[in-house]
């Protein structure tokens, strides 16, 4: 890169969200220490605004596609899919936090600007077309996510799930960065369509053996992210830790964007010898779903639970990443988009029972709330409904796109095992719904407050995205077809 | 928007309003639905003149993109098989919101919205034309049934609600499967479409490939219908389901399962199904005598009642699985026939707990002196589900029976045995429950048929009537669509080694019923 390189304004438009994000971001911390407490309020609005400030833009910069910064990034309808995607879960959980942090004392412009900056490490990811761009959207996004998880300081889980996380978490992408390293030292690049060309080319193609190591460092760190097999066994623990709408927003988020970084490096720069990356695939994505239902089925916390369906969930993303397509790839970015709307609702509602201090956060809790509130209970049912994949429910079509995805490649035990584990995990989602439904409230339990406005917000726009994904797929599916056209 | 399409949305929106409607108000949400569910089958009737004209071909037929990629199409049509079943479930859908009456007192507006979700559910699978479209209803279909056991039931009703979802789940995922493979393969769910292309050539499927598919299918069918050994949910569900639960899911969700036999499995995969007919028939024959042996010994009357749908619902299979003429006539009127007397009997059995508060036989006897009318309605029933002549599941049976004989004749006589015992079960209960001595119990909690009560019961009575002396309003329609069937299951190459005299396959326009029922 030459030393006097100055971003031409197009570049600058298309990197705009980022930088409106930030700055927001950076302006909340500086809001936070000059406001009264009284003023404080407006803080979420601000940042709430600001998300969908950056959203809008993010889809501006959409209509001028191409790269910037020296193809650091790359602008495209992939990346903007995933921008939108991610900070639309930025905003719900927002939305899902404020009555939270009130309950918990700890409201702060903080944490806002945390979830800020996390969003703009996803965006970078998203963007990226360079595996050190990948990186640092991933520590940026994950730094973030670490102080999230320990926000509530005095809280000894929440404490602990931030130093599993953190510590974990940089293990991970160390053997990511270790791998980038190998991918430089192989193919003389970083830049991800730079080792597409490498790979593509035959005349110098790089060893095998030294490909296949420095790619297998870098999917180390990449199915850490994405809590897939072997490397989920931090997921529970930090889940169930972390506050409510931060474990939304972890199980949503970030993994929306490293599957994003997931999809790139597969799909795209390692394409070429995919004959390699397939394989590993298949077992994890089996593993990982095996794994995350069977793990699901003897919790009683619910966090925990959501977290094994979450790690269950990412098994199901990884069949459709097998596959190893562009229907394949379509079907991962509906998957992301169902999962993000029914996961964020039903930690919602988590959020919402659990209260202050998180006390009423195991699966007896819920009994009863069918009587005690309806509507609560009736959503939470459209959720888990659609995690189970009842049709007219999103999470119906992502299992479906994936499955086709799969068999379009020929993945026919693969297929097999992830219908059934389909039905192994109605199971435990059927738990929830029997305690709400069958099983009265027991005696002397208090009563549920109404809930805040902010949950009401994300609860309503959560189902309605869940209904409109069960009807009309081709409304998101389309959009997904345009971005994943990249792939051949 | 067609006739059909009335009776399929109505009760969806009908379900959405109950949903609305003020909740403190149960007698408006039990009216709301109550004439819901009547104006739906006063209009599913209007179908029966258009069907019974042309039962070939796909009437008040609709089809609209639903979406382009993947080509999912709302189609949707009523025939000569369907048309029947779809009426079936309109008209016990307001039989069972009048049991239900009293009975269910707690989340009312939730129990009659299900109620209409269910109907939509059903008849959305029974004119399905798509198999995507009929697999979304399906599963809908189990969201009601699901709730109505878990909230509604009796005791162990978690229990039972669960092992009921869980088992239909199983078993429709390998469908799911099944039919995405078939769209790759195809490019399309829609059924006449793919028929066609298997006619023409364009899609052809290998002999194994065509056995894993049809599997796929019909475990899913089999679970539902049930087919022994898949049947052990059926008497949790059953035995601890609401009346109105039970007798939906015996007289309308069992028949999805052998609806989707005959009207997906066997045009789709005629040579599969005639390479595992011999299976298939051994399992319903195991499932005609265990399910009636079993039967027997039950103390419970509403487990009786189940196990005896293991026992009919064998022959519904061996009729189908007898390839010809007989055999699968039979089988399409046993589906209504059960419907019609099992619906019956669980709701007399509900009439019966809601007296004594109990299902256990022994808790009864000597009825018929404090209950006469019940007690006769419940003789005639039982005397209908036992398969005496002029009555409704005599015919069935006949011609179930006389299938098999032309298929292969020691079926026949495992399946007559099958007909002795449901004699033996169903007479033993009509006695120790309504004759001998009668407790102090039952004389201080008996009460006579009430006017709603009558109500209910009588169209159902009347029905097993008609049907038995009547055949030839019925049967006309489903025999020209079971020939289509037929013909393309019989002239795909295979050939099964005890297949019926040529006379018989190739007979496809036949004389009327009457003179075969006459001449027996």
């Amino acid at each position: 890169m030459p030393g006097n390189y100055m971003p031409s304004a197009a570049e600058l438009f298309r990197f705009s969200p980022e930088l409106l994000l930030t700055a927001a971001g950076t302006l909340l911390m500086i809001f936070e220490a000059i406001t009264s407490p009284k003023q404080k309020r407006s803080l979420p609005v601000f940042a709430f605004l600001s998300l969908l400030a950056a959203l809008a833009l993010a889809v501006a910069a959409s209509s001028d596609p191409g790269p910037a910064f020296n193809r650091m990034l790359q602008v495209d309808g992939f990346a903007t899919f995933f921008r939108v995607l991610v900070m639309a879960i930025g905003a719900v959980t927002i939305l899902i936090s404020t009555n939270y942090l009130k309950q918990a004392e700890h409201e702060g412009g903080e944490f806002y600007s945390l979830v800020l900056f996390s969003v703009v490490g996803q965006c970078l990811m998203a963007t990226a077309n360079e595996l050190i761009m990948i990186f640092i959207g991933i520590e940026v996004s994950s730094i973030a996510t670490y102080v999230l998880a320990g926000y509530l300081r005095d809280d000894k889980r929440n404490n602990e799930a931030a130093l599993k996380y953190f510590l974990l978490g940089s293990f991970a992408t160390a053997f990511l960065l270790y791998g980038v390293a190998w991918i430089y030292g192989t193919t003389g690049t970083t830049n991800l369509s730079g080792v597409r060309g490498v790979l593509l080319d035959p005349q110098n193609a790089p060893n095998a053996i030294l490909i296949s190591v420095a790619l297998g460092l870098v999917l180390v760190g990449l199915l850490f992210k994405v809590s897939a097999v072997p490397f989920q066994s931090w997921a529970p623990d930090v889940y169930q830790g972390a506050p409510a709408p931060v474990t939304a927003f972890m199980a949503t988020g970030p993994k929306a964007a490293a599957f994003a970084a997931f999809l790139r490096i597969t799909m795209w720069a390692f394409e070429p010898v995919k004959n390699h990356w397939i394989p590993v695939l298949w077992f994890t994505a089996i593993a990982t779903m095996i794994v995350g239902n069977f793990a699901a089925l003897r919790q009683s916390n619910v966090k925990r639970l959501l977290a094994y369906s979450s790690i269950a969930h990412a098994g199901y993303v990884l069949v459709a990443l097998t596959a190893a397509s562009k229907t394949g790839t379509e079907a991962a970015m509906f998957y992301m988009v169902s999962y993000a709307a029914m996961n964020l609702g039903a930690f919602a509602v988590i959020a919402h029972v659990a209260r202050k201090g998180e006390r009423r956060v195991e699966i007896d809790d819920f009994a009863g709330l069918g009587n005690r509130q309806p509507l609560t209970a009736a959503i939470f049912t459209v959720f888990l409904l659609s995690l189970i994949g009842v049709p007219l429910t999103g999470g119906f079509f992502a299992k479906f796109y994936v499955f086709k995805a799969a068999l379009d490649s020929q993945l026919i035990a693969l297929t097999i095992v992830g219908l059934l584990n389909s039905a192994v995990a109605a199971f435990y989602y059927l738990r929830l719904i029997v305690i709400m439904y069958m099983q009265p409230a027991p005696e002397g339990v208090d009563t549920l407050p109404e809930p805040s406005l902010g949950i009401r917000t994300a609860l309503v726009a959560c189902s309605l995205a869940t209904v409109v994904l069960g009807v009309f797929p081709s409304l998101v599916l389309d959009i997904a077809g345009r971005g994943a056209s990249f792939i051949r | 928007m067609t006739l059909l399409e009335l009776v399929l949305l109505i009760p969806a929106a009908g379900f959405l309003v109950a949903l609305l409607l003020p909740k403190g108000n149960p007698k408006l949400v039990r009216n709301f639905a109550l004439a819901v569910s009547l104006v739906v089958f006063l209009l599913s009737l209007g179908l029966i003149g258009a069907v019974t004209a042309d039962p070939q071909h796909m009437q008040f037929e609709r089809s609209i993109q639903w979406m382009q990629s993947p080509a999912i199409r709302y189609h949707i049509g009523v025939d000569g098989l369907s048309l029947w079943l779809v009426i079936l479930s309109t008209l016990l859908t307001p039989i069972c919101i009048l049991v239900s009456w009293n009975s269910i007192q707690k989340n009312v507006s939730l129990f009659y919205a299900f109620m209409l979700l269910l109907l939509a559910g059903v008849v959305g699978v029974f004119v399905s034309l798509d198999l995507f479209l009929f697999y979304v209803f399906w599963e809908i279909s189990l969201v009601p049934m699901y709730f109505l056991i878990g909230i509604w039931g009796h005791d162990k009703r978690i229990y039972a609600a669960v092992k009921f979802f869980l088992y239909t789940m199983a078993g429709s995922v390998l469908m799911l499967g099944a039919i995405i493979w078939l769209y790759v393969k195809s490019g399309s769910f829609d059924i006449p479409f793919i028929l066609d292309s298997l006619g023409k050539g364009r899609l052809t499927l290998g002999a194994s490939e065509g056995l894993w598919l049809f599997l796929a299918f019909f475990l899913a069918f089999a679970i539902k219908v049930p087919l022994f050994p898949l049947h052990t949910w059926l008497p949790d569900a059953h035995g601890e389901a609401p009346t109105a639960g039970s007798v939906m899911l015996a007289s309308v969700m069992l028949k999805l399962g052998t609806y989707g036999i005959v009207r997906i499995c066997l045009p789709l995969f005629p040579d599969a199904a005639k390479a595992s007919a011999n299976w298939i028939v051994v399992l319903a024959l195991i499932g005609i005598v265990y399910g009636a042996l079993v039967a027997m010994v039950q103390p419970n009357m509403k487990r009786l009642v189940a196990y005896s749908s293991v026992s009919h619902l064998g022959f519904v299979v061996l009729g189908i699985f007898s390839f010809n003429h007989f055999g699968m006539d039979g089988a399409v009127y046993q589906m209504l026939n059960h419907g019609v007397s099992t619906g019956a009997l669980f709701i007399l059995v509900g009439f019966l707990y809601e007296r004594r508060h109990s299902l256990e036989i022994v808790d009864y006897g000597g009825v018929a002196t404090v209950a006469p009318w019940l007690t006769i309605l419940f003789v005639i029933t039982s005397l209908a589900s036992i398969g005496l002549p002029l009555l409704n599941n005599f015919v069935g049976e006949f011609l179930v029976l006389q299938g098999a004989a032309v298929a292969n004749f020691p079926w026949a006589i495992v399946a007559a045995l099958g007909v002795i015992l449901s004699a033996v079960y169903m007479l033993w209960l009509v006695q120790r429950t309504f004759y001998g001595a009668t407790p102090a119990a039952v004389k201080s909690h008996f009460t006579d048929l009430s006017p709603r009560e009558w109500a209910i019961i009588v169209p159902l009575v009347a029905l097993m009537l008609w049907m038995g002396v009547g055949s030839g309003s019925f049967l006309p329609a489903v025999r020209s669509s079971n020939d289509q069937t037929l013909n393309l299951v019989l002239k795909s190459t295979y050939a099964r080694q005890s297949s019926p005299p040529a006379e018989l396959v190739g007979r496809v326009t036949r004389p009327d019923l009457k003179e075969s029922a006459d001449a027996r």
